[in-house]
């Protein structure tokens, strides 16, 4: 194996000290689908936008909000393929994480793990970087809601609110203007709609977008169509 | 009997008891080689932080592996999460750190003492405020050679006089002792105890386990 070409890293550094590949992996990502998270006083939103390949194809069977725990959730903004290779790797590692400890993993915990999967595959031969950035929303240790980003890079931050995808800069613009500190959990859901809004094209209904809340009682679900429209109705 | 067990082979034991907002863990000194008694300075009770240590009673070699491992987690689980392990936690992960060793296994059991954070009824109001009224409760549990775990809200032990033991803690144990009352059923629970085992002895160490710190005091013992 050792002297295959599989064994060498398709990510080496330009002569100008960049790596291309991960600047390749930024560019998927940011011609990626917009998604968006909001920490809360009392919980933390995430909130994507769900572009469908045609009009023939079945919304109800895409799903980008997926569960991770039953505390934590998870968005991703780029490919499709490639997250869904994540979310199964995040799964697995909460569920060690759970039987070696006997609790519930924390999201500073499994924002580590992830992040040093997505590095990994910067680094290991005959492997390309991951071509989508995460946003996951759940509780830490000292029981405080919290909304992190992971890219592709391998690099994690943890924000009070971000966006990521192909209207990233205007959300984030939207975002910082109407973000305060105290916001409950209801007023960052018509937040987050009211941000995808901005930047929708086309009407926005709830068929071509997702939502995923943790509240107080540490539960992440990602809402029904039905709690979607309720939510559009309200911010209309 | 203990040439054939190696449970057995080095003597030993370790017990814990649960008071009121506080528990106790204890061991005796001695090593030897069956009924060879080579030293009296055997430390069984590893402190891993300030409210939870870890006892090991059997092969005294497997008894220093496991409790470097122990320590080894520990400290990795420390720097990873920036806090310590909740006894519970760590009662987990000295669980499966035996069960791992299934078909061939670390000859020793495991006594954990700690104090529990208690918690699960402050949620929903904010951290802060949580840590400002604290209260602690007892963490007892004990467990196989395999790590069964078995958890228990008065007393735990391991080693070679635990049938003397079960009948002297079952004596003198109450509930709701205070940390020096703890102390001393502790000590006389083990000392009695041990009187009656030719395996164990020869000095005994009591460790008290409080909200404010580890108190420790070595106990005068048969030395015969």
């Amino acid at each position: 194996m050792a002297d295959t070409a599989s064994s060498f890293s398709l990510t080496v550094f330009s002569s100008s000290g960049k790596l291309n590949q991960l600047e390749y992996a930024l560019k998927a990502v940011n011609a990626g689908a917009t998604s968006l998270g909001i920490r809360a006083k009392n919980g933390c939103v995430i909130a994507t936008e769900k572009r469908l390949p045609s009009a023939l194809a079945d919304d109800a069977t895409i799903r980008k909000v997926e569960s991770v725990t039953e505390g934590i959730g998870m968005v991703y903004a780029g490919m499709g393929p490639d997250y869904r290779l994540l979310v199964q790797k995040a799964r697995k590692v909460a569920q060690t994480y759970y039987q070696t400890f006997r609790e519930p993993m924390p999201l500073a915990q499994l924002v580590r793990e992830l992040a040093t999967v997505m590095q990994e595959f910067t680094q290991s031969g005959g492997v390309r970087p991951f071509g989508c950035s995460l946003l996951l929303v759940g509780y830490d240790a000292e029981e405080e809601p919290q909304l992190a980003q992971v890219d592709p890079s391998g690099s994690f931050f943890f924000w009070k609110a971000s966006a990521i995808g192909k209207n990233m800069v205007n959300a984030k613009t939207f975002l910082e203007k109407r973000y305060q500190d105290d916001v409950e959990l209801e007023d960052a859901v018509h937040m987050a709609v009211l941000t995808l809004k901005e930047g929708f094209e086309g009407k926005i209904t709830e068929r071509n977008i997702e939502i995923g809340i943790v509240g107080p009682d540490r539960r992440f679900v990602a809402l029904r169509p039905a709690a979607i429209r309720d939510y559009l109705g309200e911010v209309e | 009997m203990s040439g054939s067990n190696p449970l057995h082979y080095n003597g030993g034991v370790v017990l814990s008891m649960a008071g009121d907002n506080c528990v106790s863990i204890a061991s005796d000194h001695r090593f030897g080689m069956s009924q060879l008694t080579l030293a009296c300075d055997a430390q069984r009770i590893e402190p891993l932080h300030d409210r939870l240590c870890v006892g090991l009673a059997g092969l005294a070699t497997d008894c220093t592996t496991l409790a470097e491992r122990f320590r080894y987690k520990h400290n990795m689980y420390r720097l990873r999460e920036k806090r310590v392990m909740r006894p519970r936690t760590f009662a987990a992960v000295a669980s499966s750190t035996l069960y791992e060793k299934r078909f061939a296994p670390y000859f020793t059991e495991v006594v954990i003492a700690g104090l529990e954070l208690e918690e699960d009824g402050k949620r929903g109001t904010s951290g802060a405020d949580a840590m400002t009224d604290a209260v602690y409760r007892p963490y007892v549990c004990s467990m196989d050679l395999l790590g069964a775990l078995m958890v228990t809200d008065n007393f735990a032990l391991a080693g070679t006089c635990a049938e003397s033991l079960y009948g002297t803690c079952e004596t003198f144990w109450q509930p709701g002792l205070d940390p020096d009352a703890l102390f001393e059923v502790t000590a006389q629970s083990l000392l009695a105890a041990l009187d009656r085992d030719c395996m164990s002895g020869w000095g005994a160490v009591v460790h008290v386990l409080t909200p404010e710190g580890i108190t420790t005091r070595e106990l005068e013992a048969r030395m015969d």
